[in-house]
């Protein structure tokens, strides 16, 4: 039998294969550090080709879930209940809530594992537009929003709600919000990381203090401003 | 009568194919956590993520056990033929010719170094991203973008690599020597005549 390692290996060959090898871990391993502004970079550079042929086939989005199956949206059944330290309750169904004062932004979305979604354009109703309707007592300091993908639940205080670019998003792109986004609407607060941004709205409710939501009862902060908090920037 | 010799061995050829269904379940598991469309369809996010992160685990495990229970010492020898790169070799890569191989062209010296040095890298940023989303301290912007880079580049060298090994008319001959071990003694001589001469 023929030994297959039979190739005599020529006088002046050199190692470069371990080089190649070494140097690509290292290459990929550094890129933990300097990857994500590289590539920050790289993309606006590649953003007009890439509005011509999209690229990326997923539009930089990922899809999180916590439960086994997609909430599925009903607009007959469907409701939006609004409870706890109000003088009104409310229970707006999808024409009341598609009735409400309409305002467009464009914003980014910051995933805490690191991807983000720029010029995302949002239509929705500002949550004091809400609120209006629904009158919170002296008490309420907080919202809790409650998604239909049970147990997922999250919290802001009145304050964070307030800020300007905060909306009720019942559009993305142009198009009703789809499913996986969280139809039929979800919290949008740009200015922290997704986690914060409840999907599949189904109620808010206004209680005294704000709690830990889903993904901070596992450790991740509860006021979570991108690039200061979760081990970002701090 | 065709003539055929040994190109690689079971040790090889069990590290190549192990190494490949690992790939495409990672890759098919992957997916479906990546791509919005797919996590629709299938949903089960938890159940995925846990598949994939355990079948990486173990694509890894298997592979260093096939080492260890299989041939070392030809494994080694393996190891330094991929290190190796002569003046030919070298000629070969900015597209000189003649530039005669030996049992690994300096195309395929490349695939093999890349796709060990991936092998490395996507075990580093799985376990980065399993344990970032539990602890911050493991937490980096940039780890889910390794990751999915790996995938791409991974991808593009797959496709280049199924071209040459099943499509291309002068080089799927090769495909005999990843499954049954052998090539013919004509076509080794015409593509790996340096591996042939001795």
């Amino acid at each position: 039998m023929t030994d297959i390692h039979a190739e005599p290996i020529a006088p002046r060959a050199r190692r470069f294969g371990r080089g190649v090898f070494l140097g690509t871990v290292l290459t990929g391993v550094s890129s933990l550090y300097w990857g994500a502004n590289v590539w920050s970079r790289v993309s606006s550079a590649l953003a007009p080709l890439e509005n011509a042929v999209p690229l990326i086939p997923t539009g930089g989005w990922r899809i999180y879930t916590i439960s086994g199956s997609m909430p599925h949206f009903d607009p007959t059944t469907w409701r939006l209940e609004v409870g706890g330290e109000v003088a009104e309750p409310l229970s707006l169904d999808y024409h009341d809530l598609r009735s409400l004062p309409r305002v467009n932004q464009v914003s980014t979305f910051h995933c805490v594992t690191g991807w983000t979604v720029k010029n995302v354009h949002w239509g929705g109703v500002r949550i004091a537009d809400v609120l209006a309707l629904a009158r919170p007592n002296a008490g309420a300091h907080a919202l809790e929003f409650v998604s239909a993908e049970v147990p997922y639940i999250d919290y802001l205080t009145l304050e964070q709600s307030r800020l300007h670019d905060v909306m009720l998003a019942y559009e993305m792109d142009g198009v009703p919000l789809p499913r996986e986004h969280g139809a039929p609407v979800r919290l949008v607060i740009p200015d922290m990381y997704g986690y914060k941004n409840v999907k599949w709205l189904k109620g808010i409710n206004l209680v005294p203090v704000p709690k830990s939501g889903y993904w901070e009862q596992l450790g991740y902060d509860e006021n979570a401003w991108v690039g200061h908090s979760n081990g970002y920037g701090i | 009568m065709t003539h055929y010799r040994p190109r690689f061995s079971r040790t090889e050829r069990t590290l190549h194919w192990a190494n490949a269904v690992g790939f495409f379940f990672l890759l098919a598991t992957g997916l479906a956590l990546y791509l919005p469309s797919l996590a629709v369809l299938i949903g089960r996010r938890q159940l995925i993520q846990l598949v994939h992160f355990y079948a990486g685990i173990a694509w890894i495990a298997v592979l260093a056990t096939i080492v260890l229970l299989g041939d070392r010492r030809g494994i080694l020898r393996t190891a330094r033929e991929l290190d190796e790169f002569d003046r030919d070799d070298l000629r070969w890569l900015i597209g000189r010719r003649p530039a005669p191989q030996g049992r690994f062209n300096a195309g395929q010296k490349l695939n093999s170094l890349l796709t060990a040095a991936f092998a490395l890298l996507f075990l580093v940023s799985g376990l980065l991203l399993w344990f970032g989303e539990r602890n911050t301290r493991y937490r980096f912007v940039s780890t889910v973008l390794l990751h999915d880079g790996l995938m791409y580049i991974s991808l593009v060298l797959l496709a280049g690599h199924l071209y040459l090994a099943v499509i291309h008319p002068a080089t799927r001959h090769s495909l005999r020597g990843i499954t049954l071990g052998t090539v013919s003694d004509e076509w080794a001589a015409r593509h790996h005549p340096k591996w042939t001469l001795e």
